[in-house]
């Protein structure tokens, strides 16, 4: 059962992986991402990861793509088709993805993974205690960086969208 | 009596069936009863929309078909399904079909979510809450998509309108129920509930929590779309709004999804700040099966309440609504966050 259930999830991820950069029409490819990620959260749930599968979800499915889409919404009308690229392109981009894909699979295949034992639980309180942990194996640094990263990212967003004032005659700018 | 009727019929085809194929006949079993649920309750909901607002307009709304009218919505649905599903010449046909799924299917994973009673509860995921938030944010893409592929203008606008009202009013909806989640200390419903059987939470928390309850049932008043903030299909200045170019059941399905967003709003309120199934002071407590009485009762309270909502307040305009959103409701969220971790950590809690 949980095989099947795991071979039908990796199919549509690949599937549908496939179909979003073949996909010229812009919006299509954001929702067959969006499937790809619905996905990944399908294969937390089943690891029993509900947390990070609910994170999954909001952040990247419900976020992210509906960012997306709003960006999609604004610049692209629903007549345009993306470009085709030249052929030369087209043939180099082949070989640097197969060129990946078979790094990627050899180091799979050769490396000796070990079994791991049962892990510290995956309960929101036992990952909120990890988060605020300063002792060994706490992430509060990088939970701590994290913060400061984002409080920029926001602050630099208000300075950008805040613009220049415009002067009295609304013409030239001070 | 109700937990004797499913363990009869999971016992029954277990012992009928081999293991895994029982599994799968229960799964497709309890999906069933939850899809006519989610028929039953979004049709009823809409004939008591159009009766309370005939009762607030002084008029007398639907009252032909069957008693008082109670079969009105019924015969509207068999008319939806055999209405013709028209759609534009130059739309996106693939998007355009699948958009109402997103709302629907979204609907019907937080409906599976929702305690009706103690033992009425189809998945106890122990994140609850979080699963809910997570899932709403899903709905507003089939919204967005509709609108962007049915190729029209009014549609264009009311996807976009719908864009800025969810993403902004997610926050103080996830932000006002993790207010009542530092009182349970808990994110998965059946403990909220169990938590609360020395007083509802409400109660419990006062003040903070009264705050949250209302920051959470404008904001919730927000997410679903409905009016006052209805930008997204106000019909004075944008025909319909992202449902323009729909017809028939599809048309149906985003507007089914509507009423049962209204319901699972009111259920989360019922559910995190009224004690979900509880009995008030405990009276019927020898008696369980009462449970989705009292569940339905304060869940409708909740209901009725946002149906006062929209036919008392007029529409808000687009700004006024960022305004509410980031200068009033999102600060004094955070404020009443804090206010409630000094409660709950002072010990100032209120317990029977």
């Amino acid at each position: 059962m949980e095989r099947i259930l795991f071979y039908i999830l990796a199919l549509i991820m690949i599937g549908f992986a496939l179909a979003s950069v073949m996909s010229r029409r812009m919006l299509r490819s954001v929702i067959y991402l969006l499937f790809v990620l619905c996905a990944v959260a399908g294969v937390y749930f089943m690891m029993d990861y509900n947390f990070l599968a609910a994170i999954q979800l909001t952040i990247y499915a419900g976020g992210i793509i509906v960012l997306i889409i709003f960006s999609v919404l604004l610049v692209h009308h629903i007549e345009m088709r993306m470009e085709i690229a030249r052929p030369t392109r087209q043939l180099l981009t082949a070989l640097a993805c197969s060129l990946g894909l078979a790094a990627f699979l050899s180091v799979i295949y050769t490396y000796d993974f070990q079994v791991s034992g049962p892990g510290p639980g995956t309960e929101v309180s036992v990952i909120g205690a990890k988060l605020l942990d300063y002792g060994e194996g706490g992430f509060i640094l990088p939970f701590e960086v994290i913060s400061v990263l984002l409080l920029a990212a926001m602050v630099g967003a208000i300075v950008i969208a805040k613009g220049t004032k415009l002067s009295e005659n609304k013409n030239e700018v001070k | 009596m109700p937990l004797r009727i499913t363990e009869n019929i999971h016992n029954w085809l277990f012992s009928v069936m081999p293991e895994g194929v029982a599994s799968l006949v229960e799964m497709t079993l309890i999906a069933v009863v939850y899809l006519t649920i989610f028929a039953v309750a979004g049709l009823f909901l809409v004939l008591l929309e159009r009766r309370v607002a005939a009762w607030f307009q002084l008029r007398i709304g639907p009252n032909r078909v069957g008693p008082q009218g109670l079969l009105q919505t019924m015969a509207d649905a068999i008319k939806l399904l055999t209405k013709e599903l028209t759609g534009t010449e130059k739309a996106d046909k693939f998007l355009y079909n699948l958009a109402p799924y997103f709302v629907i299917i979204s609907a019907l994973m937080a409906l599976a979510v929702i305690p009706f009673s103690a033992e009425f509860h189809a998945f106890d995921i122990n994140i609850g809450i979080f699963f809910l938030i997570a899932i709403s944010s899903i709905g507003v893409i089939g919204i967005l998509l509709g609108g962007w592929s049915s190729n029209n203008k009014y549609a264009l606008i009311g996807a976009m309108r719908s864009g800025v009202q969810t993403i902004s009013y997610e926050l103080s909806v996830g932000l006002s129920l993790l207010t009542m989640v530092v009182i349970t200390g808990s994110l998965q419903l059946s403990e909220i509930i169990e938590v609360q059987k020395s007083g509802w939470l409400i109660l419990q928390g006062h003040i903070p929590a009264a705050i949250a309850f209302m920051v959470f049932m404008i904001s919730g008043t927000a997410e679903t779309n409905r009016a006052p903030f209805d930008m997204v299909e106000a019909e004075s200045e944008l025909g319909a709004g992202f449902h323009t170019e729909y017809s028939g059941m599809k048309f149906a399905y985003f507007f089914l999804a509507e009423f049962i967003n209204m319901f699972i709003i009111s259920a989360i309120a019922a559910t995190v700040f009224f004690g979900g199934w509880l009995s008030p002071f405990g009276i019927t407590e020898s008696i369980p099966e009462l449970g989705v009485f009292w569940f339905l009762l304060k869940t409708m309270a909740l209901v009725f309440l946002m149906m006062w909502f929209r036919w008392t307040f007029p529409r808000l305009r687009v700004d006024q609504l960022l305004t509410l959103e980031w200068k009033y409701l999102l600060p004094i969220n955070l404020v009443n966050l804090v206010l409630m971790a000094l409660l709950v950590w002072l010990n100032l809690t209120l317990r029977l």
